[in-house]
């Protein structure tokens, strides 16, 4: 089994995998990171999400092998105790419903805003067009993806002007 | 039907006080849900009693409130303890809540379905709370030598204002133990004006959890030494395994069992397969693409969906087999009548496919087995495992985990006896994990149904005559038009198909809402009525009184329509291309009317402007967040059923197989929904699913108000662009 090397939230590691298995398998099973969930295993659900190099891809759909070298994050990385703005965020608006697809969510919507700080709904609808909520929280989703915005215009600790109400613009 | 009985005169509280301190208080009562057995006076209580529920004080003031049903994303695991912490006068940041362990004979009933954990348990653990409290009460009054009636508690402290003394309640967990607890049905109740928790927002307990990764979920469940398996069936439902090269397969990397394992005929047990185990998840899934299987499909490879249909116009044509109603004289009525509607409609077989994949860990020790399942129905699984290992359930525990979604697929727990089975051939524990194309192909879909409809309307514009022809439907009934329309004859056949079949929220209501609230539409449009006012119309005009299994209240049902009448600006002008639809339907005791507004553009692209939901669940709303979540939840999943959702069968299995192929509503598509509960004042009831079905007629009688094309077929698909 060939051998393989990364970063993974920060930490390096080394695993002997399958030449064939995807990342997400690597880090459930191997890595026993399990906030990554497995949905559908062919790029469609978005559960798998993880940011590599700070983009978010589909673990279940990335050769482990293909991550030689590079720093992956999971959701058990985006912040060291809960607080990057999306987490706050998604509290704040008490978005999930099951919860299953929400770390998929918070990894597309976290890599979103690093490269959008004020996106508009028609910029998350693009962004988070390939992640499956099957509770169907869209709405909750895209205003916690507001309200992050402004958290995150508000520095590390500070509130913002309050939750956004539904809306279109 | 269940009937919900209230809480009985027999039901009391059991009081111990925990090792190292703490009160543990615990309701025994006649089991709910189910109908009192006479008044045969039990001679010991606890033969007929079953516990419902704990609390469990804790000296430094913290109170544990154990959730006694499976959470499978509806809120019961923060909404049930909320009941309990309200009565018991205890801040909700003092509280941690624990899923209780499945354990019916001290838990009572423990599931999710139906939309029944607030009726089940709203009166039961108002008075567990209650009781509870009054307990303190009485061991603070005791100590005061006061009476308990000039007490008052707050935040988990007792008062007695004349004299300015106050105790924490766990300052008087020794005295309250000493304490006769009050009958259940005695103890005086919050006025719900006073209500400090309930009714207000609660965020759900495990979110933290959630939004940082932790595990939490079946899948996510590792026990020591545990290998990895999945399991492979016959694609065409119920098949029999011939042969299989199991000795090859078994030499492949990482994998250290490979059998065949021999099911029985049900399709929701246990089933012939092959199951591999191996070191890794993804060693036995690679191993399954060597796998070679010789499976004989039986009578089921036959069936499809397109024979299906054409079954059922063949027997459309002539009375069906079985009639479900029959009031005045249908045929007599269609012959009078100046005008005959005529139409046929149609609905698809459904997946559930919760998010999170089928999964069950399982571990079989000195003749005991241990279970780790996400399932809404732990107990009948218990049932199922025992029957078919031939275990005695009492050597089989069950730990329920969160489940990623339920929707009614988790009231089957195929799953889990499959992954029994394999950790007790192969000896180690076992998580069996199957692929969402597993998922797919074996199902137990939400019913597909074909109904075909004749009625008519008089010169007044009123319905006279309402025939319903239903082939393969799986309630065969109608709470609505039933009793509304003088003529009404409703017939249903169930022709054999070999596809397993299941509850899939707002089972039934789901395709009867469609059709029924579409087909109503016709007859107001035949009548050149406003549809809005024709419903309110004809529940306004009962023909035939209410008999014993009738629970529909016509009076809750027409408020709810002219709420959402007025929320909605029903009747407003509206640019070209754009129009508004209304439905209605009761199910799981909730009266729902809702109201689309949609748009279709030249070349058929559909946008959906707005959902407005008007529920009438009685007279408390537990925890609006929730209650919110739930209600937009079920609107927008109604909305994906109807836009695209449809499983193929061909040659006797599924043949969509993932979401590339079966489209689910994504973030672009989902409209802003408003949500309004009118409050009456009837028990609370459950709103898991009664959102959905009306949403699905409104959204397709809206298409109908912006260009005239009737959708009489689901999905909606590319209908608007032909
Ligand atoms: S599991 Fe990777 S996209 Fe669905
Ligand atoms: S919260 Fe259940 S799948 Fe998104």
């Amino acid at each position: 089994m060939p051998s393989v090397s990364f970063k993974v939230n920060g930490q390096r590691v080394n695993v002997d995998v399958p030449a064939d298995i995807p990342l997400l398998w690597v880090l459930r099973d191997q890595l026993n990171l399990k906030g990554t969930k497995y949905g559908c295993g062919v790029g469609q659900c978005g559960a798998c999400t993880v940011h590599v190099k700070g983009v978010p891809v589909r673990s279940c759909s990335t050769l482990a092998t293909s991550v030689a070298g590079q720093d992956v994050i999971t959701i058990e990385g985006l912040s060291a105790d809960g607080t990057h703005p999306v987490q706050r965020a998604w509290e704040e608006l008490d978005v999930p419903q099951c919860g299953y697809c929400q770390a998929g969510q918070l990894m597309t919507a976290a890599a979103l805003l690093a490269a959008n700080k004020k996106p508009t709904d028609a910029d998350i609808n693009a962004a988070m067009e390939g992640n499956i909520c099957r509770c169907a929280t869209y709405r909750r989703i895209r205003g916690a993806i507001h309200r992050a915005a402004e958290l995150a215009a508000a520095g590390p600790s500070r509130a913002g002007s309050g939750a956004p109400r539904d809306r279109e613009d | 039907m269940t009937t919900i009985a209230p809480v009985g005169r027999r039901a009391f509280l059991k009081v111990a006080t925990l090792a190292g301190g703490g009160l543990l208080v615990a309701v025994y009562g006649p089991r709910l849900g189910v109908a009192a057995r006479g008044d045969r006076p039990a001679a010991d209580p606890l033969a007929d009693t079953q516990l419902n529920a704990f609390i469990r004080f804790h000296d430094d003031g913290t109170v544990t409130i154990l959730s006694k049903n499976p959470e499978i994303g509806q809120g019961v695991k923060t909404a049930l303890p909320l009941i309990i912490a309200e009565e018991l006068d205890v801040p909700w940041a003092k509280v941690t809540i624990e899923q209780a362990p499945l354990d019916p004979a001290v838990f009572g009933p423990q599931f999710a379905g139906g939309s029944t954990a607030t009726p089940l348990n709203w009166d039961l653990l108002r008075r567990t709370g209650a009781a509870a409290r009054a307990m303190l009460v009485g061991a603070a009054a005791k100590q005061w030598n006061v009476a308990a009636a000039t007490c008052t508690t707050a935040d988990a402290v007792v008062t007695h204002a004349p004299s300015g003394r106050t105790a924490t309640y766990a300052s008087l967990l020794a005295v309250a133990a000493t304490i006769t607890p009050p009958a259940l049905d005695q103890v005086p109740l919050k006025d719900p004006a006073a209500y400090r928790l309930v009714g207000k927002p609660h965020k759900d307990v495990d979110i933290h959890k959630i939004v940082t990764g932790q595990p939490l979920y079946g899948i996510d469940v590792v026990v020591p030494g545990m290998h990895h398996a999945v399991y492979e069936k016959c694609p065409v439902f119920g098949g029999k395994l011939v042969s299989a090269n199991v000795d090859e397969v078994r030499k492949l990397p990482g994998v250290t069992h490979a059998f065949v394992v021999k099911g029985g005929p049900a399709l929701d047990g246990l089933l012939d397969g092959v199951a591999i185990v191996a070191d890794s998840w993804w060693h036995a899934q690679s191993a399954r693409g060597k796998l070679k299987v010789q499976w004989d499909g039986g009578a089921t490879a036959a069936t499809s969906t397109a024979g299906m249909d054409a079954k059922a116009r063949e027997l459309a044509r002539a009375p069906l087999d079985k009639v479900t109603r029959n009031e005045g004289d249908v045929a007599a009525a269609l012959a009078a009548a100046p005008m005959v509607v005529e139409a046929q409609y149609s609905y698809p077989f459904i997946v559930h496919a919760p998010l999170e994949p089928q999964n069950t860990t399982a571990e079989w020790k000195d003749g005991k087995l241990e279970i780790w399942s996400p399932t809404q129905m732990p107990q009948p699984g218990r049932d199922l495992v025992a029957k078919t290992l031939g275990i005695p359930p009492a050597d089989i525990t069950i730990h329920v985990t969160r489940s990623g979604g339920g929707f009614g697929r988790r009231l089957k727990n195929d799953y889990m006896v499959e992954a029994a089975q394999i950790a007790k051939t192969a000896g180690v524990p076992v998580k069996l994990l199957w692929t969402r194309e597993d998922d797919f192909a074996h199902d137990h879909y939400r019913q597909a149904g074909w109904h075909f409809f004749r009625g008519a309307v008089d010169a007044q514009g009123q319905v006279v005559a309402w025939q319903d022809r239903m082939v393969y439907d799986e309630i065969g009934e109608a709470d609505f038009p039933s009793r509304f329309v003088p003529n009404l004859r409703l017939e249903v056949s169930t022709p054999f198909h070999g596809v397993p079949t299941g509850a899939l929220r707002a089972p039934g209501s789901n395709g009867q809402a469609f059709v029924v609230q579409s087909f109503v539409d016709e007859l107001a449009f035949a009548a050149r009525r406003d549809p809005l006012q024709f419903r309110l119309d004809m529940l306004r005009r009962q023909v035939t009184p209410p008999g014993p299994r009738d629970r529909f209240s016509a009076e809750r049902m027409a408020k709810v329509l002219e709420v959402v009448r007025d929320r909605s600006g029903w009747g407003k002008t509206l640019p070209k291309g754009r129009g508004m639809g209304v439905a209605f339907h009761f199910s799981h005791r909730g009266y729902f009317a809702e109201v689309v507004e949609a748009g279709v553009g030249a070349r058929g692209g559909l946008v959906i402007h707005q959902v407005w939901v008007v529920g009438d669940i009685g007279r408390q709303v537990i925890n609006p967040i929730n209650a919110e979540h739930q209600a937009i939840g079920g609107a927008l999943e109604g909305i994906s059923h109807a836009l695209a959702q449809e499983l193929t069968i061909d040659k006797g299995r599924a043949v969509e197989a993932n979401f590339d192929e079966y489209a689910l509503l994504r973030m672009p598509n989902a409209p802003p929904v408003d949500v309004f509960f009118h409050l009456t004042d009837n028990s609370p009831t459950g709103l898991g699913e009664p959102a959905l079905p009306p949403v699905i007629p409104a959204l397709c009688n809206a298409i109908f108000a912006a260009t005239g094309k009737r959708i009489r077929k689901l999905p909606i698909g590319n209908q608007l662009s032909a």
